[in-house]
């Protein structure tokens, strides 16, 4: 944790318990199951997986919504995991959420002020100052001329906009850290292109720090420094954009690669490859490697039985998989 | 053109709001082929799935204007009533997956038996017959035979949209309508519904029309692309000349906001926003988000015949 680290979390788990059955555990679904990486001020990661890959659960940890049940958060130094009620309410002025659905996210029977106003006096900022850090985040999120926005309901507003209003909110409280859950992926492509350069815009003006939550690798490399692949509750691959991209490591990242097309004739005239099988069940998940039921580069004896470490075969790019044990751990 | 599976010609299907006439589908022509998959791509609210609606007659209450020309194997069906028009055309010429059919499969039904109705219903098979043909279709969507017997919510959503496509292919319609097939799916589940998509147009010959907003994977089936703006038809075309060089002006900022996974490119996005379908421009319906018009532009362009036998609306193809 040198001095540009925003964000440390370690060894961190988030295991939901199932209803105790009369005799004993029914067991635990093992939704982020340590998971260590640090963020540095003003940088973007993206967390990219599958639906219940545990990327969610991992967001909402970090945004303090549940507690970990196991591992440790610091923010700025700062241990979160154990916070008192005090620290928490600092934390959460550190950190902003963008929801995946930008209409579900939003009161419908507030106006734009009101749902704004809202945070700000939650916390403690008075009257006079609220309307004017209102006026300056629309204006940061482009919702002008104001006055054509700020009265209006969420239902009147276009997909785009209602976004631009949940970045808004986010940023009211000049947070350090964002943290956007699919923030784009109910919107169309050319509006994904503006939202994402919004978010890139403010990220470089205030040096914030975002964490993507998303399954689109296409876009990934145009609002993202780093990528982290999750399966199975763990991040099993990290890496610079450019590096994974180009060079996927663990065979799990390969097989999602693949079967991502880009727009091309040629594509309806072969088959893609897909691994068989379906993710693991984060309540019972496969002993050794979490991928190796499906992997097609499974070594017997080794993968099934025992978990792997993080290996680094290659400078800042890491990943969960025996095929690198030749390679510092 | 008696050999055309579809013919729409000047399709238009108009809802009556509190605010005015939305024109939802305005004027809309292409044929469609046998063993041919056509993609219509466009941004929410551009029509695409009235359109779909329109050719299947699957209609609200709120009709304002729903006429033109829909022809299946060279006959007019426009004139068909309601009961012709259910028992010759829907389902067993024309099927459809709806958006988010999957999360539509009746929760107290096991998936057989939900599949097996059209059978029973359309065709009047007995139910052991009918089974067989069941037995078949699952195992061309691959749904493993022992799913058979569960209900949907047993089944994950990879699983339940190919129970889905199931129940649309079962009576062997020429002509099957997906609606955003894949859209909420994962990544590698979408590849496994379009890979048994593709498996089942070269095995059966089935044509399929592709509604999506999501270009790089429509790229999986088609081959023709049909780009819809605002009710209209604004670009037709085979999809080896439209991926590589697409030509009316929407469509080439379209596929510029889309990126691609093996390069890095610029993305740009449109700047301004689609018109109201109820308040529609005056002329090209593009015309005031785009950065080709000219004088020419304020009347209204007709679909243009271009190279390589492809058509677009816009007057720079004149």
């Amino acid at each position: 944790m040198d001095n540009s680290t925003l964000l440390a979390v370690r060894n961190l788990h988030t295991w939901y318990e199932l209803r105790q059955r009369v005799f004993g555990r029914a067991g635990a679904v093992r939704a982020v199951d340590d998971v260590t990486f640090d963020l540095a001020a003003g940088e973007a990661i993206a967390v990219v997986g599958e639906s219940g890959c545990g990327k969610s659960s991992l967001a909402k940890t970090i945004l303090g919504l549940y507690r970990p049940t196991r591992g440790e958060i610091f923010f700025q130094g700062q241990p979160i995991h154990s916070a008192n009620s005090q620290t928490l309410r600092w934390y959460h002025r550190q950190v902003g959420f963008v929801q995946q659905d930008p209409y579900g996210a939003l009161p419908p029977f507030l106006n734009v002020r009101r749902i704004l106003a809202e945070p700000l006096s939650i916390h403690g900022i008075r009257k006079a100052q609220r309307e004017e850090r209102i006026r300056e985040v629309l204006e940061e999120v482009k919702l002008v001329p104001i006055a054509d926005f700020i009265t209006k309901f969420p239902h009147m507003l276009s997909g785009g906009q209602q976004q631009r209003v949940v970045i808004a909110r986010a940023m009211l409280l000049r947070p350090q850290l964002i943290v956007a859950d699919e923030p784009v992926s109910m919107l169309d492509a050319s509006v994904r292109v503006e939202i994402l350069e919004l978010l890139r815009n403010l990220q470089s003006a205030h040096r914030l720090a975002i964490i993507y939550i998303t399954h689109d690798l296409s876009a990934v490399r145009h609002f993202s420094e780093r990528i982290f692949v999750m399966y199975g509750g763990q991040i099993v691959e990290k890496g610079q954009v450019a590096d994974l991209l180009r060079h996927p490591l663990h065979p799990y990242t390969q097989a999602l690669l693949r079967a991502i097309p880009d727009a091309d004739a040629a594509n309806a005239e072969t088959d893609r490859e897909v691994p068989p099988g379906e993710p693991p069940s984060l309540l019972h998940p496969p002993p050794g490697c979490r991928f190796h039921p499906r992997c097609p580069l499974v070594t017997p004896g080794l993968c099934d039985t025992q978990e792997p470490p993080e290996f680094e075969p290659e400078p800042l790019h890491l990943t969960l998989c025996w095929l690198y044990k030749d390679t510092t751990p | 053109m008696n050999d055309g599976l579809l013919q729409i010609e000047d399709l238009r299907l108009h809802y009556r709001t509190t605010q005015g006439v939305v024109q939802a589908v305005d004027g809309v022509t292409f044929a469609l082929g046998p063993r041919q998959a056509l993609a219509v791509l466009g941004e929410s609210g551009c029509g695409k799935s009235s359109l779909a609606r329109a050719i299947l007659r699957l209609l609200p209450r709120n009709v304002e204007t729903y006429d033109g020309c829909v022809r299946v194997h060279g006959l007019d069906v426009m004139p068909f009533d309601e009961e012709r028009f259910r028992r010759e055309v829907r389902w067993s010429k024309i099927a459809i997956v709806m958006q988010a059919a999957m999360n539509a499969l009746n929760p107290v039904l096991r998936v057989v038996d939900q599949v097996l109705e059209p059978l029973l219903v359309h065709q009047g098979l007995q139910r052991e017959a009918a089974l067989a043909r069941v037995r078949a279709v699952f195992q061309m969507v691959g749904v493993p035979l022992d799913f058979m017997g569960r209900y949907a919510f047993e089944l994950s959503g990879g699983m339940r949209q190919r129970v889905v496509l199931a129940m649309a292919l079962v009576l062997q319609p020429p002509l099957v309508l997906l609606d955003e097939p894949t859209s909420a799916l994962d990544v590698l589940t979408q590849a496994n519904i379009m890979n048994v998509l593709k498996r089942i147009k070269r095995e059966t010959g089935t044509s399929f029309m592709l509604i999506t907003h999501d270009i790089a994977t429509s790229s999986e089936l088609a081959d023709r692309v049909a780009v819809m703006y605002a009710g209209q038809l604004v670009e037709l075309s085979d999809a080896a000349h439209f991926f590589h060089e697409p030509l009316h002006p929407y469509a080439q900022k379209l596929m510029a906001s889309v990126p691609r996974l093996r390069e890095a490119k610029k993305l740009a996005y449109i700047p301004g926003r689609p018109p109201s379908l109820i308040d529609l421009p005056q002329g090209c319906r593009f015309a005031p988000r785009c950065l080709q018009r000219f004088a020419r532009c304020e009347q209204d362009p007709p679909m243009m015949h271009a190279k390589d036998g492809r058509q677009v609306r816009c007057w720079l193809y004149e």
